[in-house]
């Protein structure tokens, strides 16, 4: 077990699963032995606003959030978000960013444009691992399971063996979705295997 | 042990619940909400939403009066309305333990100020706690409710938005069983007639001299003995903070912040060479220590942020002048919340738009009418505030010798806030006789805190039924003469009642009513969706001015409607002038039917 606290950021948009899919993640550090905080704004960001989610975890955790450059990686589920959270990044961290665009309201009226070429902005800057999360929810069988393709992809790159993260989906996810969810979850991990960083 | 991972809101649920808490009851309020959401687990506690922070006290004090362990929660500025009771709580004591639980919003994630309650403690003479995570939550609550007796006073529980949502271990324990000792009239103790009071307020100074006794040896206040050149005092998630950044320190911690600990602070002040006070909000520990006079440096809020949330970067930065390395980005666009697809509230921002009237407002989601592009409201104060700032505004323009009608002016209100505190507002300007035109957004439910039930909705926090509140009997009640109830979806009539009702010279009340869409009875359906023709659109951006996030623009500047986020509300199928929206399929389900169904069973439930 790694001494370190390690830091992953999930962020989206309000809707896509965001915080089951860091409840999770939680679940699994702790079942691994981990020390474990996560932190996450309520409120305003469920009416379509941004959602980020902070989970931390190591032998001993004491801050639930980190500032600027304080994140090992961004498990980002729509691409803005992934760019919009970089500053939180360490630099030498990862984005794990869904290729996936959902149009904010400033964008959606005619008032500001979405911003082109993000997965490239990213990978120019950082290790960037991207998928098409949806699609592979879609393959898994239940299209509610990209946040669990997300998890798969970050499982990878994390100290929690794979036996505890199937533990704790079954655990948490609804009776008949959990097949779905299991083979959303190798599908994600298979992604993070194949990438070339 | 057992253990769980447990937001700090649940976890002072459970200390409440092992403590052997009996009743419960609050106003939902965010950074606060998931405490009572969190008791309904519990079948010994009695849990149920109360009207407004104030009357969640006061009855939270009468249970206390008849020995009943009792808990009150809300957001920082819910205690400005409940301050009243506070006070006199203070002076009358804790027959069962009495815990007022406030949750500050630094930063401001959804809260109109960042007020620091600590203030309250020092003010009111009531002890406080701040745990600095989740299982110092449980552990406090536990503990407060029994101290509560002891001391006999209320007991102030001061968490943060980062400790009540964030989530951390905590080892589980068994509930104390504790009987409810019943009633026992207690005149001098419980009416504060000025004969009693003074003598009350005597017993309250007292009571303080032990607690400040309490607060040197209570385990939650300790040093953590550490490299000696720099000392920390620091409470609630500052703590955390700089743990993170100065692991080595010499640290005071302080779970328990009034009364102050002064032979421990002195004791910590006499180990270190400087003092860093590390805390969000107001200097409200540095004050304290300056005025102590302990002959060591201090350095506070000359170096750290009184503004926002403190971060471990920020309080890196702040004391060690090491500046982050990190991704600078160029501007994108931001994605503020908004008003959902098919929400009952953007009709009657549109109209009040195109209208052009004077808009004062209030707090919940339809505050977010207030945000391009539907822009069609002024003011945000606080809970009720709308009804009394459009009368203050009529007031001021008659006395400029103007007919105030020709400012359009318009107070919105929810429903759950006018039942908050908007009703006494209106008995005010009915009284005083006021002509300005309220309108309630009646969507039966309490939607911008998470679907809380209310008064209107008929049913409890355990949900079991309630009796309902009928809105416009109550308004009528008041003596207002002109009370309209429309579908908030019959833009038509909505426009000409609204638009009549701001030209009238005495006062009205327009109920604007329609079921949130996010209601559990509304989202469990399958809708259809609208299409936008993109040959008939003329690109008039009448559609695009409703904010609906399901529409957006094209690069051809046409308007696309998403079929994933579409509920087929039909609203803009109203507004556009050249029939270019029509339904998918119009013989589905769609937001507007199954609203029209469940205002047919609100309405059977009137009867």
């Amino acid at each position: 077990m790694g001494k370190e606290t390690r830091t992953v950021i999930v962020a989206g948009v309000g809707g896509q699963g965001i915080l089951l899919a860091s409840n999770l993640l939680s679940e699994a550090a702790m079942e691994a032995g981990y020390d474990v905080k996560k932190s996450e704004i309520h409120g305003m960001s469920q009416r379509g606003g941004d959602v980020i989610s902070t989970v931390r975890f190591g032998e001993k955790v004491y801050s639930p959030i980190v500032g600027l450059a304080g994140a090992d990686v961004i498990l980002a589920f729509e691409k803005l978000e992934a760019m919009r959270n970089l500053p939180y990044l360490k630099k030498d961290g990862t984005v794990i960013v869904n290729d996936y665009r959902i149009d904010p309201l400033p964008v959606a009226s005619g008032y500001m444009d979405y911003p082109e070429g993000i997965i490239e902005y990213l990978r120019e800057r950082v290790k960037t691992i991207s998928l098409d999360a949806r699609q592979l929810a879609e393959k898994a069988g239940n299209i509610k399971t990209m946040n669990v393709v997300m998890l798969g992809v970050l499982s990878k790159s994390l100290d929690i063996p794979e036996e505890i993260w199937l533990r704790v989906i079954e655990r948490r996810v609804p009776k008949k979705a959990i097949e779905a969810n299991k083979v959303a979850f190798r599908l994600g991990r298979e992604v993070a295997e194949n990438a070339e960083l | 042990m057992k253990k769980a991972i447990l937001s700090g809101n649940e976890a002072i649920a459970r200390g409440f619940w092992e403590g052997g808490g009996h009743f419960a009851n609050a106003y939902p309020g965010t950074p606060s909400t998931e405490i009572l959401e969190s008791m309904v687990q519990y079948p010994e506690i009695r849990a149920q939403w109360a009207v407004n922070e104030k009357t969640s006290l006061e009855i939270a004090l009468g249970a206390s009066f008849a020995g009943a362990r009792s808990l009150v929660a809300m957001k920082h500025v819910g205690l400005n309305v409940a301050a009243d009771p506070f006070f006199s709580a203070s002076y009358i004591g804790a027959t069962g333990g009495l815990l007022v639980v406030t949750c500050d919003d630094p930063g401001m994630h959804s809260s109109q100020n960042e007020q620091d309650n600590r203030w309250y403690a020092l003010h009111a003479k009531v002890p406080m706690f701040e745990p600095t995570d989740s299982h110092e939550a449980k552990e406090l609550t536990r503990q407060a409710l029994s101290l509560s007796e002891k001391f006999d006073t209320p007991w102030l529980i001061r968490s943060t938005t980062r400790i009540s949502h964030s989530l951390s271990i905590v080892e589980l324990g068994e509930r104390e069983e504790v009987e409810i000792k019943g009633y026992e009239p207690d005149f001098e103790k419980r009416n504060l007639l000025p004969v009693n009071a003074r003598k009350r307020h005597e017993v309250v100074e007292e009571r303080t001299l032990k607690l400040r006794e309490f607060a040197e040896n209570f385990w939650g206040n300790r040093i953590e003995e550490g490299d000696p050149s720099i000392g920390i005092v620091a409470n609630g998630i500052s703590y955390q903070h700089a743990k993170e950044v100065f692991p080595e320190a010499t640290f005071l911690k302080l779970l328990m912040t009034w009364p102050l600990p002064d032979e421990l602070i002195r004791e910590f002040a006499s180990k270190v060479k400087k003092i860093f006070v590390v805390e969000e909000g107001d200097p409200y520990l540095e004050t304290y220590l300056r005025a102590m006079n302990l002959g060591v440096e201090i350095i506070g809020k000359e170096k750290i942020p009184m503004t926002g949330e403190l971060n471990p970067t920020i309080v890196r930065e702040a004391l060690t002048g090491e500046k982050p390395s990190y991704f600078e980005i160029p501007k994108i666009p931001h994605r503020p919340p908004a008003l959902c697809p098919g929400c009952p509230h953007t009709p009657v921002f549109y109209i009040l738009k195109r209208l052009k009237a004077n808009v004062t407002g209030d707090i919940g989601c339809y505050t977010l009418g207030a945000l391009p592009p539907l822009s069609a409201m002024d003011t945000c104060v606080e809970m009720g505030g709308s009804v009394g700032n459009a009368y203050g505004i009529e007031i001021a323009e008659a006395m400029r010798g103007l007919d105030p009608r020709k400012k359009k002016l318009v107070a919105v209100i929810g429903d759950s806030t006018f039942y908050h505190s908007g009703v006494t507002p209106l008995i005010d300007l009915f009284y005083n006789n006021g002509i300005t035109t309220v309108i309630i957004l009646d969507n039966s439910i309490t939607a911008m805190t998470g679907h809380q039930e209310n008064p209107g909705s008929g049913v409890t926090l355990k949900g079991v039924p309630g009796r309902r509140v009928d809105l416009e009997k109550l308004v009528r009640g008041i003596g207002v003469e002109h009370v309209y109830t429309v579908d908030s979806f019959d833009m038509k009539t909505l426009k000409e009642v609204i638009n009549r009702e701001i030209h009238r010279n005495e006062p009205s009340v327009i109920i604007a009513k329609r079921p949130c869409v996010l209601l559990p009875q509304m989202k469990k359906r399958k809708y259809t969706y609208a299409i936008a023709d993109p040959e008939k659109c003329t690109s008039c951006t009448l559609c695009w001015k409703l904010g609906c996030p399901a529409i957006s623009v094209t690069k051809d500047k046409k308007t696309w409607i998403n079929p994933d986020l579409c509920v087929g509300c039909e609203v803009c199928i109203d507004v556009c002038p050249v029939d270019a929206i029509y339904l998918a399929d119009p013989n589905a389900d769609n937001a507007r039917k199954a609203g029209e169904e469940v205002l047919g069973w609100v309405k059977k439930q009137e009867q």
